[in-house]
């Protein structure tokens, strides 16, 4: 590593949303400040947003259902949007999706601005709406989302699970951007959380710069397909 | 293999009011009103129907296989499934199955996901996501790119492991089989019969499949 130091760093608050262009050539690492934090991202081109994160490329050209250190996040064009280089967690839930006004209100009753100030029950499906709309994007581009720190069982009979206390406090992941990625967060919780109240948690987040993947690379060497992926995106660069 | 239901449908192919057999490699895009029963035939065996829906009112409002999977808890489709769009809608819910079971997680093949999957050369190989864009691309109403997402695939077999891990397994299905959807609203079905000859999930000879609607 030529240069670790961190460029910037910031702490989402609990249910709030946040949006950057991480540069390629830098890595933003996550972490769950108190455990049990929920992260849904999406990733899109910056240069071309029709370019975005795609959920069952990702899955399918690296043979996995979950997300951990090696594996990289696929775009629907072939190439590589971010690779997570490290991670404490070992699980992060790429199927759940992410939360709706409906739901929440079935789930905690009304929530309100009116009632709870800057408290107020905020989802997922919203909070990414509006962070989308800030880059001039909108429904047509609500795909499949990743949910960091969050973790979903699948059994053999395809039954679904959530699965308590995955990541404990401290935990973090990093990514690695090997393109210019508009990237959108928020911190509401998990879809399938049981948890009986309305309790998101904050995540903190620090920007550093990373050095281009080499010949060596961890996440390159992973699978053969993200060989040819990580070709597949210098090329977009030349 | 556990869980597999098969369920079979009391409607006559004589009955139907619209039948087509989609030709391999080739799309289809159709309106299918609320109400009317739509199935599609898996006519020569273990042939993946790409299968995309949408709000027929607006295409903004669209098929999600997150919100499907997690509504039920269940990662495989199959009847009792209810099709979840982006803004919570029921597009249609599976009433009969005699294959059992359908992926929702392996997606569509591109000629960019070939090349990552199998060698760079694979670029100019037709592909289910060049069917849909040329689908989109002649229904018009400013569809594009953006409007093809994660998809249904009728009739695939794509295994997750409790290890978190992602299997490709041979079709379950067989000459005949179908599934058949009740629409819950207006909808616009766009499929890609799907010509991938790199892995067996057409038994490297994509095959016809044919669709058929009846009135309620």
């Amino acid at each position: 590593m030529s240069d670790t130091s961190v460029l910037w760093e910031e702490t989402v608050q609990p249910g709030a949303s946040w949006s950057h262009v991480l540069k390629r050539g830098t890595a933003l690492r996550l972490t769950d400040i108190e455990g049990g934090a929920n992260a849904g991202a999406l990733f899109y081109n910056f240069e071309c947003p029709a370019e975005r994160y795609n959920m069952p490329d990702t899955l399918k050209a690296q043979h996995i259902a979950r997300l951990t250190t090696g594996a990289v996040l696929y775009s629907d064009m072939g190439r590589i949007l971010c690779s997570i280089v490290a991670d404490t967690v070992g699980w992060h839930d790429p199927l759940g999706g992410c939360s709706h006004a409906v739901m929440l209100k079935s789930r905690y009753g009304e929530g309100t601005y009116q009632q709870l100030r800057n408290q107020y029950h905020r989802n997922g499906h919203d909070s990414f709406l509006i962070e989308l709309g800030k880059w001039g994007l909108g429904p047509r581009d609500l795909v499949p989302n990743v949910n960091f720190f969050s973790r979903v069982d699948v059994a053999e009979d395809g039954a679904m699970t959530y699965h308590e206390n995955n990541s404990a406090p401290g935990s973090y992941i990093e990514l690695r951007a090997e393109m210019n990625v508009l990237t959108i967060l928020n911190t509401c919780p998990h879809p399938l959380d049981p948890a009986p109240a309305y309790q998101p948690k904050p995540v903190h987040l620090s920007i550093r710069r990373a050095p281009p993947p080499g010949p060596d690379d961890p996440c390159r060497l992973s699978r053969p397909e993200n060989g040819r992926g990580f070709t597949l995106t210098e090329r977009y660069f030349l | 293999m556990s869980g597999i239901r098969i369920v079979e449908s009391p409607r006559d192919p004589s009955g139907a009011a619209y039948s087509f057999v989609i030709p391999p490699g080739e799309p289809w895009i159709h309106e299918v009103s609320k109400g009317q029963y739509f199935r599609i035939v898996d006519l020569h065996g273990n042939q993946a129907v790409d299968t995309l829906f949408y709000n027929a009112r607006d295409y903004s409002d669209r098929y999600s296989a997150q919100d499907t999977i997690r509504e039920q808890r269940n990662l495989y489709l199959t009847t009792g499934t209810q099709l979840m769009s982006t803004n919570g809608n029921v597009l249609l819910t599976i009433v009969a199955d005699t294959c059992g079971r359908h992926d929702t997680v392996g997606g569509a093949c591109a000629n960019e996901s070939n090349m990552v999957r199998y060698a760079i050369e694979k670029r100019h190989m037709h592909a289910c996501r060049s069917s849909f864009l040329k689908a989109v691309t002649e229904w018009g109403n400013e569809m594009t790119k953006r409007d093809i997402t994660s998809n249904i695939n009728f009739f695939m077999n794509v295994p997750v492991t409790p290890e978190g891990g992602l299997t490709f397994e041979d079709g379950i299905s067989d000459p005949g089989k179908y599934v058949e959807m009740r629409a819950e609203m207006d909808v616009l079905a766009l499929i890609s019969n799907c010509p991938q000859l790199n892995n067996p999930c057409n038994a490297y000879n994509p095959t016809p499949v044919q669709v058929l609607i009846w009135n309620p």
